[in-house]
């Protein structure tokens, strides 16, 4: 019987793993698939045939990508967005969050109520349209700071962090004649760090992929960030492709477009062993928001 | 009364440095929430490219009308419903059934380089993805390539040209994106699962199956039940991003959603009434959903998980 029972649990385990490798291999290999394409010559992405490494290997694509001025200028703006924005808004969000934290507040419940309305209501792309350009800000950098500093649930997520600190260190800093504004940047702040990290990385992700308000709201090319530069190359060549019947592919463009997301995915690559280790909290974050 | 008031301002005095924090908060909600919750009044005023707030004139519920008469809106609609009723029948299943699987590992690093692999295409931008999509389906690109080679096709076809395959193209990918890091939640709640409901039923001789089906299954059910009405709320939501990557002239009729279809009407074609007004019945919709499935799944788990 017990024989039995332990033969039954290795298939199992074997049937387990062998599937869930699978699932590894088919996550893997599209996206390796890329690299190698990436790093092939025209002539072998217009022949294809190979899925994991270069049949002609060539860095001509990223040389090409490297010499457009454009897409360098695009990466600026994308680490300027990105860097400006988690700092903005995770300072802008703990700020409201340590005032809110406060049971003592006065119109703390107006405050909150007004919050969790936000989470449920929006006025919808529209509206909100309309307001960024009454409010003059469509085709300005700041577009991309002003109105992602603020997010109720990153409130509530520090609100309960800052919950969890020892009210007896805010008291003694008290004594000493510290004001809110200065417990809250000597005290508060770093001891929060492991909450602001997650609300940073999880910031950064977003500002880094965001491609929608580019998309909405910008139409100077100055201040395009690397994904609308890259869903920008990659329309182009599918209207291309569209038009020579979709059989043949421009070459170079379809080499530029792979080199163009392999650069722009670089950083996520970079930030994600950080990320790991904020997944389950950063998970709570993306659960609610989405 | 005036002493009262005294107070309050004393009180409020004191607590400036406090206010001071939480007020810039406030003023950020009533102008980016609350303004354009406001605004979606246009939905029920004839607003375009000439007018302001104020010029322009009522119309009551003729944009609403003009929706429900235009077969265009009925497409988006279709295609946006399609998409996602397929999504909740493969893309809903798969991240529970994979996060019991990884659960079952019993080993420490096989465990995480699973879970690190299977997170990661969450972290992909939709633009990024997009365009990988596109190469792979090109005709000289993998997907072709494995095709052939297994002989399931003859000849290369692009996929992203075939309409008729769209609606799969748009709900594999998603799945292939998002699935793993749909086991996050699942795999925070079997964390809290005691291990000696699995020991006892293992002296009892259940096999690894029936511990599955008998123990973590139902003790998944409130967050398997949350998630199904958070999804069901969601029906007619789509993915913008996905789609304004992956349409094209050929495969527009399949893949127009909602979210689409305003942003042609609103942003490109400058009629916002109307486009805010799809927008708003959406969302209406959407909320009536919410509490329907939330309804039905307190009646199932006779408690309500809202």
């Amino acid at each position: 019987m017990k024989k039995a029972n332990i033969s039954e649990n290795k298939r199992f385990d074997i049937v387990n793993r062998f599937v869930l490798l699978l699932i590894a291999v088919i996550i893997v290999v599209p996206i390796w698939n890329i690299v190698a394409c990436s790093f092939s010559s025209g002539k072998s992405l217009a022949e294809g045939g190979f899925i994991f490494w270069p049949k002609e290997f060539s860095f001509e694509n990223y040389k090409a990508v490297m010499n457009d001025n454009s897409i360098w200028k695009a990466y600026v703006i994308s680490v300027s967005k990105t860097v400006i924005g988690v700092v903005t808004h995770v300072f802008f969000c703990s700020m409201v969050a340590y005032g809110l934290s406060k049971k003592n507040l006065m119109g703390r419940k107006l405050y909150t109520s007004m919050g969790i309305i936000t989470l449920f209501f929006s006025g919808g792309m529209i509206p909100t349209y309309l307001l960024m350009r009454q409010l003059h800000l469509t085709n300005r950098f700041m577009i991309y700071i002003i109105p992602a500093l603020f997010s109720y649930y990153d409130v509530v997520i520090l609100m309960n962090f800052f919950r969890q600190i020892p009210v007896s260190l805010e008291e003694s800093a008290k004594i000493d004649g510290a004001g809110v504004w200065k417990i809250f940047l000597r005290i508060i702040i770093p001891l929060s760090k492991p909450a602001l990290a997650t609300i940073a990385l999880f910031n950064g992700v977003y500002q880094w992929n965001d491609f929608m308000t580019a998309k909405l709201y910008i139409t100077d090319k100055a201040l395009y960030p690397v994904q609308m530069k890259l869903y920008e190359i990659i329309v182009q060549q599918s209207v291309k492709n569209i038009s020579v019947g979709s059989v043949v592919m421009n070459t170079t463009s379809k080499g530029i477009q792979l080199a163009t997301i392999v650069i722009t995915t670089v950083p996520i690559l970079i930030a994600y062993p950080l990320l790991q280790k904020h997944f389950v909290s950063g998970m709570m974050l993306g659960a609610v928001k989405e | 009364m005036s002493k009262k008031k005294l107070g309050f301002l004393n009180r409020l005095k004191k607590q400036a440095g406090l206010q001071s924090m939480v007020i810039p908060g406030v003023i950020f909600m009533i102008i980016f929430c609350f303004m354009p919750i406001y605004g979606l009044s246009i939905a029920f005023k004839n607003y375009t490219v000439v007018d302001t707030m104020s010029t322009a004139k009522w119309v009551g519920f003729d944009n609403f009308l003009i929706a429900f008469k235009d077969k265009l809106f009925w497409k988006s609609v279709i295609n946006t419903l399609g998409i996602s009723f397929l999504k909740l029948l493969i893309g809903f299943p798969i991240p529970i059934i994979l996060s019991i699987m990884i659960y079952e590992i019993k080993d420490g690093p096989f465990k995480r380089i699973m879970q690190t692999i299977s997170y990661l295409p969450h972290f992909l931008s939709w633009i990024v993805l997009g365009g990988m999509m596109i190469s792979w389906m090109s005709t000289t690109g993998m997907f072709n390539e494995i095709l052939l080679s297994l002989g399931v096709i003859s000849e290369p076809r692009n996929i992203l040209l075939d309409a008729d395959k769209y609606w799969m193209v748009a709900v594999l990918s998603d799945v292939w994106k998002e699935a793993g890091w749909g086991t996050i939640l699942y795999l925070a709640a079997m964390a809290g699962i005691d291990t000696t409901y699995y020991e006892a039923a293992e002296i009892d001789g259940a096999s690894r199956m029936k511990q599955i089906l008998h123990i973590t299954l139902p003790l998944l059910k409130t967050i398997i039940s949350l998630n199904f009405i958070l999804t069901v709320s969601g029906l007619l939501k789509s993915n913008l991003d996905q789609t304004l990557v992956l349409m094209n002239s050929q495969n527009r009729g399949k893949a127009e959603v909602i979210d689409s279809y305003v942003y042609r009407m609103g942003i490109t074609q400058g009629d916002f009434s109307y486009a805010a007004a799809v927008g708003l019945g959406v969302s209406i919709v959407s909320v009536i959903l919410l509490l329907t499935a939330n309804y039905f799944t307190s009646k199932v788990n006779e408690e309500s998980v809202l």
